[in-house]
């Protein structure tokens, strides 16, 4: 059963007619085109997914686009103005914080949410935030001091 | 140098913070149709018939296919071949693909696999290693594919004098582990896109760390000349040995794409990934060293058991590979290696990070640890008396280049305060202090220890999968008036930077700006051959590859910059984005300009490098496993914390030294490396693949437990930088090796922190608890022993005679 649905991604509402019962990943990833949303598990278990919701960190892979007509979501595409990157997208690209890269929009979108909230989080305040994040690459070292950089140049 | 060496982010770093990385799940095409595979449910059965017409008429479906379809059997190593895109006669684990779909839409698909019927007649499943010993049961193959019933492949190998080394040792100890089977847990899944044009060409986007082998398989078993299928590897999201067999949905994605003329897209989900697996086998190990007093040992015995799961796999290499490398850190006078690999009905085991090598590391570090306790000796010092010299070989016949093992230990004892830590007894002093622990509400019941172990590893398998004397590795480059430099190569980039690699060795030997190199890799249509990445062979190999296919380029270019300043082509330089005369610095040329007064003399400018290992084989069946352009060292100093009420144990911190070689870009070897330690701390603590009656128990995120940023210690690292000759400006592996200490460190800081041995992985609280509450029992105390848990006994099995080797005459010696 297709219906239309009103999305406001990244800034862009977008009219997309689709079938009801498509998560959220789904959508973006096959309607809108926004393939920086990954998946690895499609189950809310690994982080891959994670957008943000009016600024909260939410799983696209459990959540139904239908739900959030009239709130505003970002993606890892809306994290830079135009060419110029995001102090997050900054440092993890500087830092090795990337290795394949797979888990890092969701990692990204997981530290922005943080960082909007609490602009000067610790170390330990910055791991529980990505604790939902799996990354297989990197151990997290890079990851945190990617935050932890973005935190300290900020200042 | 201006590139090598420096902390730069890697090329790809852009596009994968802004989210415009594409990996093969990301790709469509017009009039794209997708596929789903019906798997078994059973784990060992005959198939009496599979009936697909209801599913064929489900509106929407563009094809079914069954084993019939793909009949011919396929496998990564020549010697195993016992692989079916779609089983024909029997499925042998369940998970095993059965039929598969084409649909419009992956709904479709999914409702047209629940319409095909497959008929089984069940045979007793094989489901452990005395299972598969036991042969009243059912073989899983046919004789072709086995050594022997559910036997895989034996081996016996014996160098030195091994009788002469225990005769004359003054202490010999013997014991048994385990080491649990793990997964790779790569965060993408799988995905494959197939098109087949009209004209008869077949083109496979497909995440794999090995192209070449995957092009391979597919002429093979689709009956395609290969000069017209053309293997992309997109980039990937992780491997780790995950993506380097030849997968059936590979193959399944191509043969629909021929059958149905549409372009076909595969995406397997996190449950189908378990099922395909290649990951760590679970070995079991019997270890006999002899040591004199001062602990140099005079000879090593080592058997092992794996449990290979249903397939052939990469499993002869992984057999070896438990036994290759145990002598290439301490100096070994005589050595003797058993192996065996079963048959078993589950998902088939291969080469995850290490490949065959961090299950008898574990065994080996935590028995040198057990030796040194015996006898009173430091287990850093210890260690490094016997650690191998540069240029030697060892008793096994493989040749050691350059060896950093003693600087490693020098400096994770240092960093981590190793010596002030420890008292008179090689125990960890400083009882636990509550303050620094917030995650338990019994801080008295804190204990910390602190441990130690060692690893090497491989720069690249020196032999190639298939048997052929052609390089391993191929690099194309080509400059044009543009200024740009291009630079091609078959090699995957799997996160690790490889890339990355190629564009640094170009900029810098041009001595331009990294962004004016392009790099084109993994398409076997564009790229010239390399192996893939797997056995950490790709920084050397095509690093090597890629300085030859340069130099040719640099002497035509400065070769006419010459002629054009009037100087001796010798005096002049590449500085900067300009050619240079170190003489006097006023005769410069811009690099565009000397690369257009090159195009115009010599022609369109190209160069090509090749690369092949040195041949160092010895001379012995099997001594293939194991030689490589040279070994890379690592050291590990864990501290943990162990709750003796709970079992609980923290890692708290972990010291790692690497030696890589030269670094080529320290940020992506120290990434390799915490990685490494990362997958390490899982594998230690809780990874683990475990089934009930042949049904794998996790095969989900949530239930299979891997580290988050919670369970993560702070990872201190350092890179120790010996230069290998055999490397491009000396450089070694840096991603595998640094995982093999990572275990045995934290299983000797348990020991140091509660005194009891957990002798197989993973360290859970179940076992701690077990092995602390047999402290008051006395089996093991009687015997003079820590309290242990761990395998109890070691299986009988049908070793060969061993084939006997005469060491090298580099080789330790008895004395
Ligand atoms: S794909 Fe959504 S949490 Fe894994
Ligand atoms: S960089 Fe590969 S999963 Fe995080």
């Amino acid at each position: 059963m297709k219906q239309v649905i009103r999305l406001r991604v990244n800034g862009q509402l977008h009219e997309i007619y689709t079938a009801a019962h498509k998560t959220l990943l789904e959508v973006l990833c096959e309607d809108l085109d926004l393939t920086g949303v990954k998946h690895g598990c499609e189950l809310g278990e690994c982080g891959a997914c994670t957008v943000l919701v009016d600024g909260t960190p939410m799983l696209a892979c459990l959540a139904l686009p239908i739900e959030l007509q009239g709130r505003e979501i970002t993606t890892v595409e809306g994290m830079a103005r135009g060419t110029e990157l995001h102090p997050l997208q900054q440092s993890f690209a500087e830092l090795g914080a990337a290795q394949c890269g797979y888990c890092t929009s969701g990692m990204l979108l997981s530290a922005k949410a943080l960082l909007d909230r609490e602009p000067d989080p610790t170390r330990e305040e910055i791991r529980e935030a990505l604790a939902g994040n799996l990354c297989r690459c990197t151990g997290y070292t890079k990851i945190l001091d990617a935050v932890e950089k973005t935190v300290n140049s900020d200042q | 140098m201006n590139i090598i060496g420096k902390r730069l982010p890697k090329v790809d770093s852009w596009d994968k913070v802004v989210g415009a990385t594409k990996y093969a799940g990301d790709l469509s095409l017009p009039r794209m149709v997708h596929a789903r595979i019906l798997r078994s449910t059973m784990p060992h059965a005959r198939i009496l018939n599979v009936d697909v017409r209801a599913a064929q008429e489900l509106p929407g479906v563009c094809a079914v296919i069954t084993g019939r379809d793909v009949p011919i059997k396929y496998g990564i190593l020549p010697s195993s071949q016992d692989e079916e895109a779609l089983c024909v006669d029997k499925v042998r684990f369940v998970g095993d693909p059965v039929a598969a779909v084409a649909a419009i839409d992956p709904e479709t698909a999914e409702r047209a696999l629940e319409l095909i019927e497959v008929e089984y007649e069940t045979l007793t499943p094989v489901l452990s290693i005395p299972d598969a010993l036991d042969e009243t049961r059912d073989a899983i193959h046919d004789e072709a594919h086995a050594d022997h019933h559910n036997i895989h492949k034996l081996v016996a190998l014996e160098f030195g004098d091994l009788a002469a080394g225990f005769a004359q040792a003054d202490y010999v100890l013997e014991d048994t582990y385990f080491y649990q089977g793990n997964t790779h847990l790569a965060l993408e899944e799988h995905a494959a896109l197939a098109a087949y044009s009209p004209d008869g060409h077949l083109t496979l986007w497909s995440s794999t760390q090995t192209p070449h082998y995957v092009h391979r398989a597919l002429a093979k078993t689709l009956e395609l000349p290969p000069s017209r299928i053309r293997v992309i590897a997109p980039a990937i999201g992780g491997g780790f040995g995950g993506k380097t067999d030849p997968f059936a949905h590979e193959i399944v994605a191509c043969k629909l794409a021929m059958l149905t003329g549409r372009p076909v897209k595969i995406m397997l989900n996190r449950e189908e990934v378990f099922y395909c697996h290649r990951g760590r086998h679970p070995v079991l190990m019997w270890v006999k060293m002899g040591v004199r007093s001062d602990g140099e040992p005079t000879a090593l015995h080592f058997r092992t058991m794996l449990d290979g799961g249903a397939y052939g796999s990469y499993g002869v290499a992984s057999t070896y590979y438990t036994g290759a490398l145990q002598t290439v850190t301490y100096k070994i006078p005589a050595y003797k290696f058993e192996g065996m690999r079963v048959f078993t009905n589950k998902p088939p085991c291969g080469p995850k990070r290490g490949h065959g090598t961090p299950q008898p590391r574990f065994a080996l570090e935590v028995h040198l640890d057990k030796i040194a306790q015996h006898l009173g000796l430091d287990p850093a010092e210890y260690r490094k008396r016997f650690v191998v010299d540069d240029n030697t070989k060892t008793v096994n016949h493989l040749t050691i280049t350059t060896c950093g093992l003693r600087e490693c230990i020098d400096k994770v004892v240092e960093a981590s305060g190793y010596q002030k830590k420890k008292d008179e007894g090689g125990r960890m002093k400083d009882e636990i202090n509550p303050a620094h622990s917030s995650f338990t509400p019994h801080p008295s019941s804190l204990r910390r220890g602190l441990g130690l172990a060692c690893g090497a590893y491989l720069s690249g398998a020196g032999l190639p999968i298939y048997w052929n004397d052609m390089p391993h590795s191929g690099v194309i480059v080509k400059v044009d008036r543009s200024g740009g430099v291009a630079v091609f190569c078959g090699s995957t980039d799997i996160g690790q930077g490889s890339d990355s690699l190629l564009a640094y060795i170009a900029a810098e030997e041009f001595g331009i700006d990294v962004r004016d190199v392009r790099v084109v890799t993994a398409d076997t249509d564009l790229t010239p051959v390399d192996l893939g990445s797997y056995s950490s062979r790709v920084t050397v190999m095509t690093g090597n590859a890629c300085l030859e296919a340069i130099r040719p380029l640099k002497e035509k270019i400065l070769d006419t910059a010459a002629e054009k300043l009037m100087v001796p082509a010798e005096s002049l330089s590449f500085r900067k984005g300009e050619i240079v005369c170190e003489d006097d610095d006023a005769r410069r040329l811009k690099w565009n300009e000397a690369v257009v007064l090159a195009e115009t003399k010599y022609g369109t400018l190209s160069g090509t490098g090749s690369y092949k290992p040195p041949k160092r084989a010895g001379p012995y069946k099997g001594s293939g496993v194991g030689v490589t352009p040279s070994y890379s060292y690592s050291a590990c100093a864990a501290q943990v914390s162990v709750d003796i009420e709970t079992g609980q144990v923290k890692v708290e911190k972990v010291w790692i030294a690497h030696d890589a070689g030269r670094a080529l870009n320290p940020l992506l070897v120290e990434g390799q490396t915490e990685g490494s330690v990362y997958m390490g701390v899982g594998e230690a603590l809780m990874e683990e693949m475990t089934y009930r009656g042949g049904l794998h128990k996790t095969p989900s995120l949530l239930d299979y437990k891997s580290p988050t940023t919670l369970d993560m210690p702070e990872i201190h690292t350092f890179l120790v930088e010996t230069l290998d000759p055999e490397g491009p400006y000396g450089a070694k592996e840096a991603g595998q090796g640094p995982l093999l200490p990572v275990p045995p460190a934290i299983a000797n800081a348990v020991f140091d922190a509660v005194g009891v041995r957990i002798d197989e992985t993973p360290i859970t609280p179940e076992k701690i608890l077990k092995a602390l509450s047999d402290t008051s029992s006395s089996a093991e105390k009687t015997k003079g022993r820590a309290p242990r848990v761990g395998p109890k006994d070691f299986p009988q099995a049908p070793y060969p005679e061993p084939i006997r080797v005469e060491p090298p005459a580099s080789a330790p010696k008895l004395r």
